[in-house]
């Protein structure tokens, strides 16, 4: 690992960032949509006699900590998704840029944006609605790094779906996120869902997470069973995500795709 | 050093890369000795591309060895990459960087010592220089192809390939980038194997032709020699005759 092409790989997405003001409002911009719908919903439902505990801490905690997620993956598929588009991906490939060195540069660019806008989130959900996400308390930080973790994993998926399959996976780079949302259970505990799909929810670290961030939020105890199947689950996950990645870039170089993927 | 044959940069033995099907290249041996400037003639679906894609380590061969700069290339690529480079036509450079921030971004990549010299050499050396702080996407075309040439020349490279350099370029810049190359061959004593449909740019760069023809190689010499092979007066007519003709010889 040679640190100097890392920052070199960084300093590449910096550029591209002060330059590019709509890539720095969008960061902002999703989040603050987020939490304004949700926001009003849970005070809306308050209202409403619906007297459900923690309601709003509930929600609000949740959305700050998807929204972890989500961007760290992010992080990942969409600044690869950003040498696709410019065409750069094969001068990246013909420079002595290794690819662990290309997925360290994506993980720290990863940890950059998530730190940022859950940052920006934190503050606008104090400003909003006076809710200070801190009340989690320490378990935040595991609960941040494991959301980190996983998100790096579903970027790294992600961008080898785009390796392989081209444009049209591009979507996935979105997509992916979402699609693992349901049984996640961010707003909701896993028993709500059908008991057929609980295993494929368990077997997720994500669904730990929030499980555990809804007990901190309701009895304060340190949920210290969920954070360490998180943890577990996030060690395979990654692991499994970057022998995927080699995986793909050995099929790739096989079937001539790199020269498509850089030039489409 | 032996004296009369000098040190080879290039060494392709038995290489072949099929597709599912499709025998891109098929069987290819040849050397190139460095400090030479070799054009890889052929129509298109020839296999150029591909075979300089198997050289830069992009594709995986079937079977065949490449040896670069007296180097394996499956065992030590990365060591490889660090003294050659690539540029094209079909590549490009993200755009809302400057000049000077993309060169920036690939000196340290190839670890240039001295980068703030090396890229102002280069940017004068490609007349780009007064546009180091325009952002990318404002360049031309012809100035795209010269900021990827800068950029194919930051690690000084002792092997370059070049796949179509020219194409998308008017016949003017056409000729400048011509000119350049020249400039450049000249300048750093580099060896140089690249793709062109420009008979014209071949005949007058080239110290070597390779024509290649459905994945193998059809003849290999001098533009004169290989003029000579086909009895014709032109690599033009030459290229009509195969292309038309089939494999003529
Ligand atoms: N990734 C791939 N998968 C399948 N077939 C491929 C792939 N890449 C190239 N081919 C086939 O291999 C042959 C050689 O293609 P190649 O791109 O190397 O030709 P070329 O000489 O560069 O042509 P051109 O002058 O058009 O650039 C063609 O028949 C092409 O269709
Ligand atoms: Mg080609």
């Amino acid at each position: 690992m040679n640190l100097q092409r890392v920052a070199a790989m960084i300093q590449r997405h910096f550029y591209l960032y002060q330059r590019s003001p709509p890539r720095i409002m969008e960061i902002f911009f999703w989040p603050l949509m987020d939490l304004l719908v949700w926001g009003f919903i849970t005070i809306y439902l308050q209202r409403t006699q619906l007297n459900l505990p923690r309601f709003v801490l509930f929600f609000l905690g949740a959305l700050l900590l998807w929204d972890l997620l989500y961007r760290a993956q992010q992080g990942i598929s969409i600044s690869f998704l950003e040498e696709v588009w410019s065409k750069n991906l094969l001068n990246l490939f013909v420079s002595p840029l290794r690819p662990c060195e290309f997925l360290a540069a994506l993980m720290t660019i990863s940890v950059a944006k998530m730190l940022i806008a859950g940052l920006a989130s934190a503050l606008m959900a104090w400003w909003l609605y006076s809710f200070n996400v801190f009340v989690i308390g320490v378990a935040l930080i595991p609960f941040t790094l494991n959301l980190l973790v996983m998100g790096w994993s579903i970027g790294i998926i992600s961008m080898s779906a785009i390796l392989r399959a081209g444009q049209q996976a591009e979507v996935l780079a979105w997509g992916l996120g979402f699609l693992i949302q349901p049984v996640s259970a961010v707003f909701y505990p896993v028993s709500v869902l059908p008991a057929w799909i609980q295993p494929v929810a368990l077997a997720l670290p994500s669904s730990h997470i929030f499980e555990g961030m809804r007990l901190v939020l309701e009895t304060g105890i340190l949920p210290y069973d969920s954070l360490i199947k998180a943890t577990l689950l996030n060690g395979v996950i990654i692991t499994g995500a970057i022998a995927f990645f080699y995986h793909t870039l050995r099929v790739v170089k096989d079937k001539g795709l790199l020269i498509q993927r850089g030039t489409e | 050093m032996k004296q009369d044959t000098p040190p080879l940069a290039l060494e392709v033995t038995h290489l072949t890369k099929s597709f599912n099907g499709v025998t891109a290249v098929n069987d290819i041996s040849f050397t190139v000795s460095e400090g030479e400037i070799v054009g890889l003639l052929g129509p298109n679906g020839a296999g150029k591309t591909t075979l300089i894609q198997l050289l830069l380590g992009l594709i995986t061969e079937t079977s065949g060895t490449i040896h670069i700069l007296g180097m394996d290339l499956k065992k030590d690529r990365s060591k490889i990459l660090s003294q050659v480079n690539f540029s094209s036509s079909y590549v490009s450079m993200p755009t809302s960087l400057t000049l000077w921030e993309n060169l920036n971004v690939f000196a340290k990549l190839y670890g240039i010592r001295d980068y703030k010299d090396q890229i102002n050499r280069l940017l004068t050396l490609l007349e780009i220089h007064s546009l180091k702080d325009s952002l990318t996407r404002h360049l031309s075309s012809g100035q795209l192809t010269r900021l990827s040439l800068a950029k194919a020349l930051l690690n000084t490279p002792r092997l370059l390939f070049l796949d179509e350099p020219t194409a998308s370029l008017d016949p003017d810049m056409a000729d400048k980038t011509r000119t350049l190359l020249k400039a450049i061959r000249d300048q750093y004593k580099i060896t140089l194997l690249y793709t062109s449909h420009n008979m014209k740019e071949m005949q007058e760069i080239s110290d070597r032709i390779i024509f290649l023809y459905q994945g193998k190689i059809l003849v290999s010499g001098t533009p004169a020699a290989v003029l000579d092979h086909f009895k014709e007066n032109s690599l033009e007519s030459v290229f009509l005759k195969v292309a038309r003709g089939g494999n003529a010889e």
